[in-house]
């Protein structure tokens, strides 16, 4: 076993620390840390927390933690905010409203950048989680900005998926068309101290009665106020139930199978993609090959169908 | 992939942070990760950041006179967790004066008002990449 996974199992946060930082960077060391921990992970309550940007996630996350730590939980955070585009760098600040979390010696906070990867956003949130899993926390909440795929898919990584919404924000038809609905255990409209929270509890309620089929599990739909923490304890509430609920009715094992699925086709895709490209596809020959394509003398399908021949012939 | 952390925060009292987030932009302009924790930060709780985010560097905004008793503290901070390696720089407004004797107990570099921001990036990326 690794020294960091070892000292990570042994409790030290430095160690956690450092292992995400593999995790994140991809390091050489990342994966027998991973291997270490694994049999040490599954214990913890995954929980997404996601929602349009500035909708209060952070300051809800930073409500739910408190909660938990209140029943005796110990909890992790993975705070994931956008990586810039242009110089791939980013600012990371949701820890300026967990400010009260940080002497707290039963949580750890981790910022991770988006950093705009081929859906290894979602893996490497996915891993984090499992390190601080392993590292003894029995929760650990993944709070992303809700817009598009990769946030959508450290949605299926968690156990419980609570979908932030604030009143004022468009109608229910743009929660339809953000395809968060299908991905919400719990919906938390936050700012309902503001106007046209009846509306939108109205307009989500009645997508939810839409349904074609009768779900077993119907999502709430709370009120929060993160600034005051009203509604926190009833949401925090929600989530334990949610918990008992797929414990109860073997959906927690099923989700699991089928995240333990997605993760085994995601790493094998990876793993392929990158025997392929060290084998056969330097970036000259990409370069050329896709200057050919689009010199209409030859065709993507034709080529993909070539190189994977050569790779795997015999 | 690699890149450079950096805690950029604000101890003490002092709220003006307009300076803390001109540094962030250009350090995030740079490629560089920042960890921006907003105001009224304690040296033990930057420490425990630096920590938890395994940072590479931490990027100290103090305009408010504090800093002779603001560093000493943060650096034992960081020695008892093991952090003592980390690259601690300062900006704000510090007499040339105190300068010496800041870096001779661990701060590598302070930046004063009117440093272009250039010139610290080029520090980090330098000193931390």
């Amino acid at each position: 076993m690794t020294d960091t996974a070892a000292d990570l199992l042994a409790g030290s946060r430095r160690a956690l620390a450092r292992a995400i930082t593999a995790v994140e960077n991809d390091a050489p060391e990342a994966e027998a840390i991973l291997r270490a921990v694994h049999p040490h992970t599954g214990g913890a309550h995954v929980i997404g927390v996601t929602g349009p940007p500035g909708a209060g996630k952070s300051t809800l996350t930073d409500h739910i933690a408190k909660a938990f730590r209140a029943a005796g939980e110990r909890v992790g955070i993975v705070a994931v905010d956008p990586s810039s585009p242009f110089s791939g760098g980013a600012i990371l600040g949701d820890r300026i409203r967990m400010g009260d979390l940080a002497l707290d010696p039963g949580v750890f906070i981790r910022s991770m950048a988006s950093r705009g990867s081929l859906g290894g956003l979602a893996r490497h949130a996915a891993d984090a989680a499992a390190l601080m899993d392993a590292a003894g926390m029995g929760v650990v909440l993944v709070e992303t900005v809700g817009v598009g795929q990769s946030e959508v898919d450290i949605a299926r990584a968690a156990d419980t998926t609570v979908v932030v919404l604030v009143p004022g924000q468009g109608d229910g038809v743009q929660a339809i068309k953000a395809g968060i609905l299908e991905i919400a255990d719990i919906f938390a409209i936050n700012k309902a101290d503001r106007d046209g929270v009846p509306q939108l509890e109205a307009e989500l309620n009645a997508v939810l009665d839409l349904a074609e089929r009768r779900p077993a599990w119907r999502p709430p739909v709370l009120r929060t106020v993160a600034k005051t923490g009203d509604g926190v304890a009833e949401l925090a509430e929600n989530i334990v139930r949610h918990l008992a609920h797929l414990r109860e009715s073997g959906g927690l094992e099923s989700r699991r199978l089928a995240r333990a699925e997605a993760e085994l086709l995601a790493r094998l895709e990876e793993g392929l993609r990158r025997r392929v490209v060290a084998a056969a596809l330097p970036p000259e020959r990409l370069a050329a090959l896709a200057a050919r394509v689009v010199r209409r003398e030859a065709d993507p399908y034709t080529l993909t169908a070539e190189l994977l021949a050569e790779c795997f012939a015999g | 992939m690699k890149r450079i952390r950096v805690l950029v925060t604000k101890p003490g009292l002092d709220g003006h942070d307009r300076g803390a987030k001109v540094v962030a932009r250009a350090f995030r302009d740079a490629g560089f990760e920042v960890i921006y924790t907003g105001l009224r930060q304690t040296p033990e709780m930057i420490a425990e950041t630096a920590l938890q985010e395994d940072v590479d560097v931490i990027g100290l905004s103090l305009l408010s006179g504090a800093h002779n008793t603001i560093f000493p503290r943060l650096i034992s901070e960081l020695k008892a967790r093991g952090l003592e390696d980390l690259l601690l720089i300062g900006g704000g407004v510090i007499p040339e004066g105190d300068i010496p004797s800041l870096k001779a107990m661990g701060v590598a570099e302070i930046f004063t008002p009117g440093t272009p921001t250039g010139k610290i990036v080029d520090f980090v990326a330098a000193r931390a990449g």
